[in-house]
């Protein structure tokens, strides 16, 4: 068995590509070596997934990137999960919907393919982890929840009320969007990207457009990248003002739920007026924009900043007040900063557990290169430091969107593409739930030849697992909403 | 007693029978109404707690498989229980037909075995959440009974009855005998109230949260005209709870057993103003604090045992001196 490989050593005299990846292929040795660097914590796993015949592992660490290919043989590889556990369920992904077989891969089971796909039904029993002791019974939760949220399986081992283990099962929103943009045009490819995880439209559609324009090198217009990243801040703090009433209420605090769903609301409509949609969905496109703001939506965002900041305030304030609803939050669900560091999980999760990863900050990209803002942590862990961080995100946000309208001059808001040429770009964008990466190669005609985009919430899933244990059942639904993971995002 | 006398008393005694069955589902419209309020919205019509029953007594009951004749027989015991003991409380009028029954011994006994009933059923279909809401039910019942028998021994001490009607008549007699033990009994009795109602910081009545709920988790399976039941059973016994609490804290206004048809209408008339604003009070409660963690709950209705406890000791004491 070789030693652990450091990703900074390897790349340490490479030139990065226009999209900050170095790019390399290895053997099969380098590749195990990487993965159990990644054990180590010398780098951490950021993206694995399966391009052709080749396997792709997009790694971070000491400030550089890079993306590593591995030549399958025979479709097969040697398994990164078998060192790192955090690749298992993107290992479990990659061959259901490619094929490609991990060796060594240590939990064989599906994990998208639910048996249900034309053509290839299967009716196996999907078995779930045993929990053996004195006492312990089964609960079922899900993929249909009581209320209107997104489908998944939630399978407790409880002992009277406390949770010994949560598995969970995901894949129930599948929809095929990596065979659906296979051989896209770049034009139909932003439409899907931007629908995987409809909440987080923005943020995927910066990705996409990012990943793609360093594909071609396609330049962008100054404003356009302005107006990216005030629509990106718009999301995040709509997102952000809504869970923590999302959080109060499963804590039954109605009234900070009710002003933060209102909230929510003028930020949508204040959106809606501005960019022509209240998602901002396929606002941003390769090379550009497509929606200006005018003086007058100036106007309307400093408005809706002035109101945010009035809501965030009073929210804190009541929050601060009421120690029955902290009762709730404080010391619940808990993640240890080691596992944080070990999955890599981005966003409020990690920062939460002292993680102090921000994509805007460890890999600053236009505008955030020129953009001061604190990146906030804090050390608990718990479903109270998890929303804290978003509270003090919002304020950061506000700053951001103050100075991005105070720069915004007029301009081209898009540029024409350039002579289509083949291209691969990969992107990291700080979606609001952490890291999003979306990996993009295209092919001689101008199309989508592969297209990945790994969600954040796939290092924050088996988190909640983690987070979980010890707690009682009835935290759950609490704890679930501080991570708020996507669905639709996870299960492509 | 005349022929003439027996009627009038049964007619009152049915009045009041059906007049807090009626009066039930506007109660909790008020409370829900006054809860969407504060929280800014408009709010389901007050009278959506009927349209709810009526959708519900025309819709098909879906009965699992598995269910027992128990499933099935419990929703009409639980309502016919629950009805029988809200009937008993004294409402608008003290000295009614079924005073002489109106025992709080007998009341607590009539919500124990409705209670015990809820809980089989919910165990009974062999879901998991009917499992966890029996147990969380049970964990409760066992500290909200016993905090239950001693606020009513309280009273009963002070009153030297245990027939509510005694009581009451006691209190209108000495409105101003305010003692420790009373105002002790009060605070117990309303964390009994709150914990058997499902109500906030107990339970969330409004909830979606499968994993939380402990009324709700019991009745997931109903559905139809024995959900229909349940829900009826619930308003009842929330109009129960609100009228014992007037009843033995408030009962100025309450027609005395020698008032006439103008006597009675009157304290009809209080009592239902009292209800309501009561209603109002739980809403305004509702919004204005957090769900405790199920494992607080033991803590929270322990405060009303020890409560109850320090009452009947107080009562015990403070009657020993003025003997």
């Amino acid at each position: 068995m070789s030693a652990p490989a450091a990703l900074a050593d390897l790349v340490a005299e490479r030139e990065a590509g226009p999209d900050g990846y170095v790019r390399l292929d290895v053997e099969a040795d380098l590749w195990t070596a990487l993965a159990q660097g990644c054990a180590a914590g010398l780098h951490d796993l950021s993206a694995l997934w399966a391009d052709g015949d080749r396997m792709r592992m997009a790694l971070v660490g000491d400030g550089r990137r890079a993306i590593v290919s591995l030549k399958t043989a025979a479709g097969a590889y040697p398994s990164v999960s078998a060192h790192h556990p955090p690749a298992i369920r993107l290992e479990r992904a990659m061959r259901d919907l490619y094929g490609v077989q991990p060796l060594g891969l240590p939990d064989p089971r599906p994990w998208l393919d639910h048996g249900r796909w034309p053509g290839h039904e299967n009716e196996a029993r999907y078995e779930f982890l045993p929990s053996e002791g004195e006492g312990l019974h089964q609960i079922a939760v899900g993929p249909v929840h009581a209320g209107i949220i997104e489908p998944g399986h939630f399978r407790f081992t409880a002992n009277g009320e406390t949770v010994v283990r949560l598995e969970e099962r995901l894949g129930y929103v599948h929809k095929g969007v990596e065979h659906l943009l296979a051989g896209a045009d770049i034009a139909r490819g932003a439409r899907i990207v931007g629908r995987i995880s409809g909440d987080s439209t923005v943020a995927y559609a910066w990705a996409f457009a990012r990943a793609v324009e360093a594909a071609l090198g396609w330049a962008v217009p100054p404003r356009a990248i302005l107006l990216r990243a005030i629509m990106a801040e718009l999301e995040r703090l709509s997102h952000h003002i809504s869970d923590v009433g999302a959080i109060c209420n499963d804590a039954s605090v109605l009234t900070i739920h009710a002003r933060c769903a209102l909230q929510r609301e003028d930020g949508l409509a204040v959106a809606g007026a501005c960019f022509g949609h209240r998602l901002m969905m396929d606002c941003i496109v390769p090379g550009g924009v497509t929606a200006d703001l005018s003086s007058d939506g100036i106007g309307q965002v400093r408005g809706l900043l002035a109101r945010l900041e009035e809501t965030r305030a009073e929210i804190l304030r009541v929050y601060d007040s009421l120690p029955s609803l902290q009762d709730r939050t404080v010391t619940t669900g808990i993640v240890t900063p080691e596992l944080v560091r070990q999955y890599a999980a981005g966003g409020f999760v990690g920062r939460a557990s002292g993680r102090a990863f921000d994509a805007r900050k460890s890999f600053p990209y236009a505008p955030y290169d020129r953009l001061d803002f604190a990146l906030k942590t804090r050390t608990a862990g718990d479903v109270d430091a998890r929303l804290m961080v978003r509270m003090e995100e919002i304020v950061e946000s506000l700053g951001m969107l103050h100075r991005l309208l105070d720069r915004l001059a007029p301009g081209e808001i898009r540029s024409a593409a350039p002579a289509m040429a083949v291209g691969e770009g990969a992107a990291l964008v700080e979606a609001f739930r952490g890291d999003l990466f979306v990996s993009v190669r295209i092919d001689e005609g101008g199309k989508l030849a592969r297209v990945h985009a790994r969600d954040a919430s796939w290092f924050q899933w088996p988190l909640l697992e983690a987070a979980v244990e010890g707690n009682i059942v009835a935290d759950f639904p609490l704890c679930n909403k501080s991570f708020n993971c996507s669905y639709s995002g996870h299960d492509l | 007693m005349t022929m003439g006398d027996l009627v009038v008393q049964v007619l009152a005694q049915g009045a009041q029978m059906f007049f807090v069955l009626l009066i039930a589902p506007l109660a909790v419209g008020v409370v829900r109404r006054v809860k969407a309020r504060l929280m800014r919205r408009q709010g389901a019509p007050l009278l959506q707690g009927y349209r709810d029953l009526a959708k519900l007594l025309r819709k098909e009951s879906v009965v699992a498989e598995s269910a027992s004749w128990l499933f099935r027989s419990a929703p009409v015991l639980i309502f016919a229980l629950t009805w029988v003991a809200a009937a008993l409380v004294p409402s608008f009028a003290s000295g009614l037909m079924f005073n002489w029954a109106a025992d709080v011994v007998a009341l607590v006994a009539l919500l124990g075995a409705a209670r015990a009933l809820l809980a089989l059923a919910g165990m009974d279909v062999g879901t998991s959440f009917g499992g966890i809401g029996s147990s969380r039910e049970m964990m409760i019942a066992t500290l909200a009974e016993p905090a239950m028998m001693l606020i009513v021994l309280t009273l009963a001490i002070a009153a030297g009855t245990t027939r509510l009607a005694g009581v009451a008549d006691f209190f209108i007699a000495e409105p101003f005998a305010v003692r420790v033990s009373l105002a002790l009994s009060l605070v117990a009795l309303i964390i009994v109230a709150l914990a058997e109602n499902a109500r906030i910081p107990v339970d969330n009545p409004v909830t979606h949260l499968e994993l939380t709920m402990v009324h709700e988790a019991m009745i997931l399976e109903y559905s139809g005209r024995h959900l229909a039941l349940i829900e009826a059973a619930s308003y009842l016994k929330l109009v129960l709870y609100l009228s014992l609490l007037i009843c033995l804290f408030a009962p100025f206004g309450m027609a005395p057993a020698t008032a006439g048809v103008g006597g009675w209408a009157l304290g009809l008339l209080i009592w239902t103003a009292k209800l309501l604003g009561g209603a109002a009070l739980l809403g305004l409660w509702e919004v204005s604090i957090a769900k405790m963690r199920v494992f607080r709950l033991p803590d929270f209705v322990g405060i009303a045992f020890v409560f109850g406890f320090l009452a009947i000791l107080l009562a015990f004491l403070t009657r020993g001196a003025v003997e």
